[in-house]
């Protein structure tokens, strides 16, 4: 019972992280609470939905479309808003007032052209194959999501401990103007992160609208508040303590409905983010001020 | 005359809730300026207007007190919630600060939600008396102004306004910091907590989903548009915010669509609020300056 409460929750956490990547990833590198990461991340499963259904693409093809399509809507909102705003130097709280406004026009214009009722992805998108190891089933959508957001993850850690383009992330994430100094091109290192970033939520979209079966307009919301429970209690900017905080958010929920009860799950959840805030004020991993990527 | 007060009537008739709403949402603005202005982002204000909701509603409904008793009520009860929140909380600072507000948000949310026995659950409360005459919300909005204008040119205003500069040095120029923000903390609690009791008596209806994340955003929004920097931005804020769905009501579907780019564009244009009276002079010099240019080419 509890193994099993234990895989559950390590999909779940997968998912949570998988979001949040995005969301930290913004933080980190732009400085911005990027608050339209929630609408993004909804365009990612009404693109995955489309192409299954209308356009009759496999999923493996699909994840990649959704991914193109939200890091789209990226790439426009660092240049049609976040941009400028930086030119002005605006003040720190404003970036995320602005996207607050995008997630509001997102959200309304998907509700718009597509109704606010449900969709669900076409049956059999995902074969109904069930991994079962003493007695703990896996499916093989929970394989998919715990093997894909690994990947992803482990993908993104590489390329920024290792690589070039990683280094210049970090140097940016330090000091964008020092960076600028010594010839790293900030701008277009800020509109490439945001279109991955957007990208990586774009395929949490497609995923959660797969494991939860559900695809509606204010998707994103909920998931919102959770992705800034688990990037503060990551600390912020920390891709490592996102994942750490995901899986933790993850296990807290399905444990506290297993054994606290449904109605509970939410509180047990933030009451415990609180209390972690009140016992390590940087978040679970977070050592000082400064931001991370 | 008639026409204009049958006209007037007919108005109101219609409109009496939007401006009653502008006035709340002009509080609810006020008292998360109030924190902002001490340097401290908590937004735990929906949830202070949750429970200030919730216990001016009972002690009008089942204590049947009067409605100035429960107004007062309202406020001590998340003003003393915040004190007691406040001790551990305060020492956070920026982004932390929120979240750990925002988790208390969400515990009170939750809390509300499964106390079924008081609050009714997930359906909330119904049939409250609908006793906010406009003048109470009037009045409201005019007391905490007075005194939040008072306060600004007080010794504590001033307090308020290093600790947001600069807390450490604040603290070494004998500024009591953790009072000082407490302060503000409880003042900004009791004034949601003050448009909770309010806007429990105006709508005949509280649910516990009202206070959550979404709204906290809605108040934030509400002040940091309307400018941080003086009383007047909260308030614009506020009824910017909450006029806009009501102008455009014309586009249907697609009306909130607009309202979030409004927001984008004031933003864009205006990064310091709408309320900026710097930038309106230094518009207004660059006008007056070229005419004087002009002036002097024709002479």
């Amino acid at each position: 019972m509890l193994a099993q409460q234990l895989v559950n929750g390590l999909s779940l956490g997968a998912l949570y992280a998988l979001f949040a990547l995005g969301f930290t990833l913004i933080f980190g590198v732009l400085g911005v609470i990027n608050l339209s990461h929630g609408a993004i991340f909804m365009v990612g499963a009404y693109a995955g939905l489309e192409a299954i259904a209308r356009l009759g693409m496999p999923l493996w093809v699909a994840l990649p479309f959704a991914f193109l399509v939200s890091g789209l809507f990226g790439f426009l909102i660092d240049a049609l808003v976040l941009r400028p705003l930086r030119k002005r130097n605006a003040p720190h709280l404003i970036p995320m007032i602005a996207t607050i406004g995008i997630g509001i026009a997102i959200n309304n214009a998907v509700q718009g052209i597509f109704g606010a009722q449900n969709l669900r992805f076409p049956a059999g998108t995902v074969p109904n194959d069930t991994l079962s190891i003493a007695g703990v089933g896996l499916t093989a959508l929970e394989l998919a999501i715990i093997l894909l957001s690994f990947a992803l993850m482990a993908a993104l850690m590489v390329i920024i401990q290792k690589t070039q383009l990683g280094r210049a992330l970090r140097a940016i994430a330090e000091s964008p103007k020092a960076a600028y100094l010594v010839g790293i091109n900030v701008e277009g290192l800020f509109m490439l992160t945001s279109f991955i970033a957007a990208g990586l939520g774009g395929v949490a979209g497609v995923l959660i609208g797969l494991y939860s079966n559900a695809i509606y307009p204010l998707m994103g919301q909920p998931m919102l508040q959770k992705g800034v429970a688990v990037i503060i209690l990551g600390g912020m900017g920390d891709i490592r303590g996102a994942l750490f905080a995901g899986l933790f958010l993850g296990f807290a929920e399905v444990l506290s409905v297993a054994y606290v009860g449904s109605t509970m799950r939410d509180a047990v959840a933030f009451g415990l983010l609180f209390l972690i805030l009140l016992i390590r004020p940087k978040g679970l991993f977070g050592t000082t001020n400064e931001r991370k990527v | 005359m008639i026409w204009f007060d049958t006209h007037l009537a007919n108005f109101w008739a219609v409109y009496s809730n939007v401006v009653l709403t502008i006035g709340i949402n002009g509080l609810l603005a006020l008292s998360i300026w109030l924190t902002l202005s001490c340097g401290m982002l908590s937004i735990g204000n929906a949830a202070f207007m949750g429970v200030g909701a919730f216990t001016a509603a009972l002690v009008t409904m089942k204590l049947g007190w009067p409605f100035p008793v429960s107004l007062v009520l309202g406020m001590i009860t998340p003003a003393v919630l915040a004190f007691v929140i406040g001790k551990p909380t305060l020492r956070l600072s920026g982004i932390y600060l929120a979240m750990a507000t925002l988790g208390f948000g969400e515990v009170v949310r939750i809390t509300l939600l499964n106390w079924e026995s008081l609050t009714g659950g997930a359906l909330g409360l119904n049939g409250i008396p609908q006793l906010t005459q406009w003048w109470h919300v009037l009045i409201a909005v005019v007391l905490v102004l007075l005194v939040l204008w008072r306060m600004r040119r007080s010794k504590v205003g001033r307090a308020f306004e290093a600790i947001k500069e600069d807390d450490t040095a604040a603290g070494l120029m004998g500024i009591a910091v953790a009072n000082t923000r407490m302060l503000a903390f409880v003042l900004g609690a009791a004034i949601a907590g003050l448009a909770g009791g309010l806007d429990a008596h105006l709508t005949f209806f509280i649910g516990p989903q009202e206070f959550g994340f979404d709204r906290a955003v809605d108040i934030l929004t509400m002040a940091i548009l309307g400018g941080i920097g003086g009383l007047p931005g909260p308030l614009l804020g506020a009824a910017i915010l909450t006029l806009l769905p009501e102008v455009l009501r014309s586009l249907r579907d697609f009306r909130l669509v607009v309202n979030g780019l409004i927001l984008v564009v004031i933003v864009l244009f205006l990064p310091k609020g709408i309320w900026d009276p710097q930038r309106y002079r230094a518009w207004f010099g660059r006008r007056l300056k070229h005419a004087d240019g002009r002036a002097e080419q024709k002479g």
